[in-house]
């Protein structure tokens, strides 16, 4: 009895799906049976399990990234019922149905709901988001930071590259150049660093060369979308800041 | 695009404050004076800017130049962009959004009134004193009237919204406070400086402005 009850709830999705990455987007609709406190992955897996959509026609499963499971990693994010965000965290409870799901086409799609972040980690790179401490012979300890910086810094450690934040930006797209909210963060997140800072006008000189900070618009989307809460359009006023003054520093040779 | 666009988008943001922003409310205050004092007022606002020291230089220097840049790389800046209001329905993102639209209708509304008024002295078909009577005709125009409202309207609002943020491409305003309340700051200059530019409109459709325009072709007439 309790079964046939169980049965009878269901959920609807509708997923965009792709099948290579120059080919149509279609989209195709699965009916999933309810458990408590599912989450999109759940359903994924479900879907994974038996790929059978709405109407009755067998396909071939649905294929998205993640990992975690635990929205630390930043691979499953994908737009939900229209907003970019993780699948792991999004509760089918408390989301409306249908539940539409779309790969982040910032991005290039790789398969359905695959996108390949390549883009951001090439970010990363350009700004030189490390601290160098490599030398031939051992440095020895560097400068201590303070505890009330250590805490602000934290948050901005948080971002886990996901893209929720690209995929918000109405400047990042084919037309555009500019390098996204999350490597400006992180800028300031190792300048701040009391050895990252030795090294920060090499950060700051990536992000005054074409396609860096110049990019942001102020529509500020990125700092309502982030998943992790990070300060992204206080971070890009800081860089502003900092790049304003690095500007004027060269100019006036000082 | 060639070369570093650094520089560039950050010249942009400059010269749309300095000099473009001062001009505008410096020209918000001259108009005004149709409303404040009439005809006479305006006339003396006119022959103030008149007055003043290498006047084609500044006008090249301080406002042609500074606006064509401002106007096509806008328009670049603006084809760079996407809206994305269906799904991110944010104030800022409207604001956003809205700041490429008002650019483009500005691009196109000051073309068009500088030729309406300025070109006109230059190629002589209406000196300095007939801009009162010119400005006449056409806040007189229903249609002309509901588009100069529409083009002051896109234009103040460029203004005050891109004021708020230069503020935050030159990291005046950093922290999440200061921009709010340098928006709500904007938006009482965008108020103050539209009802400045409609009074001013509403100001000459005055009679006082026709009679001085039918003097005008009356002295002409006689020489």
């Amino acid at each position: 009895m309790a079964e046939s009850t169980v049965a009878s709830k269901t959920v609807t999705f509708i997923i965009t799906r792709q099948d290579k990455p120059d080919s149509e987007a279609y989209t195709e609709t699965f009916s999933i049976p309810y458990r408590p406190n599912m989450n999109v992955i759940s359903a994924l897996m479900e879907i994974q399990r038996n790929p059978v959509t709405a109407e009755g026609k067998k396909t071939t499963p649905v294929v998205w990234d993640s990992n975690c499971l635990e929205e630390v990693c930043g691979a499953c994010s994908m737009v939900i019922n229209g907003k970019p965000r993780q699948a792991c965290s999004a509760l089918v409870d408390q989301l409306e149905q249908p539940i539409r799901l779309q790969p982040m086409r910032t991005f290039p799609v790789v398969r359905d709901l695959v996108i390949n972040r390549e883009r951001m980690f090439a970010a990363l790179k350009k700004v030189k988001a490390w601290i160098p401490i490599d030398g031939t012979y051992d440095l020895g300890p560097g400068p201590r930071m303070a505890e009330s910086k250590r805490q602000w810094a934290y948050e901005l450690s948080k971002c886990m590259t996901c893209g929720v934040c690209l995929e918000a930006c109405p400047n990042v797209n084919d037309r555009n150049s500019f390098i996204g909210p999350a490597a400006i963060s992180q800028v300031r997140l190792f300048n701040a660093h009391p050895t990252g800072e030795m090294n920060q006008d090499e950060r700051l000189a990536a992000l005054m060369e074409d396609g860096g900070i110049e990019g942001c618009g102020n529509s500020q989307n990125c700092v309502r979308s982030c998943p992790k809460g990070i300060p992204l359009t206080t971070s890009i006023a800081a860089m502003n800041r900092d790049t304003t003054k690095l500007l004027f520093k060269k100019w006036l040779g000082v | 695009m060639k070369g570093n666009s650094y520089f560039s988008r950050k010249l942009h943001s400059l010269v749309g404050i300095i000099p473009l922003g001062g001009f505008f409310i410096v020209h918000a205050l001259t108009n005004f004076q149709a409303f404040e004092r009439g005809p006479e007022g305006f006339q003396n606002g006119v022959k103030l800017i008149n007055s003043l020291p290498l006047l084609p230089v500044l006008e090249f220097i301080l406002i042609y130049i500074p606006l064509l840049f401002h106007g096509i790389y806008g328009l670049y800046v603006a084809f760079q962009s996407n809206s994305n209001l269906g799904r991110f329905k944010y104030g800022r993102n409207w604001a956003f959004t809205a700041q490429r639209i008002t650019g483009v209708i500005t691009f196109v509304f000051v073309f068009w009134h500088v030729y309406q008024t300025r070109f006109q002295v230059y190629i002589g078909n209406i000196s300095h004193e007939e801009l009162g009577s010119t400005m006449h005709k056409i806040a007189t125009d229903p249609l002309i009237f509901v588009l100069y409202l529409i083009g002051v309207l896109a234009a103040t609002f460029h203004f005050a919204n891109g004021l708020w943020a230069f503020l935050i491409s030159w990291g005046i305003t950093v922290g999440e406070r200061a921009q709010r309340i340098s928006s709500k700051i904007c938006m009482g200059v965008f108020v103050v400086v539209a009802v400045l530019f409609i009074l001013s409109l509403v100001g000459f459709r005055g009679n006082e402005f026709k009679e001085v325009a039918d003097a005008v072709m009356a002295v002409r007439s006689i020489l």
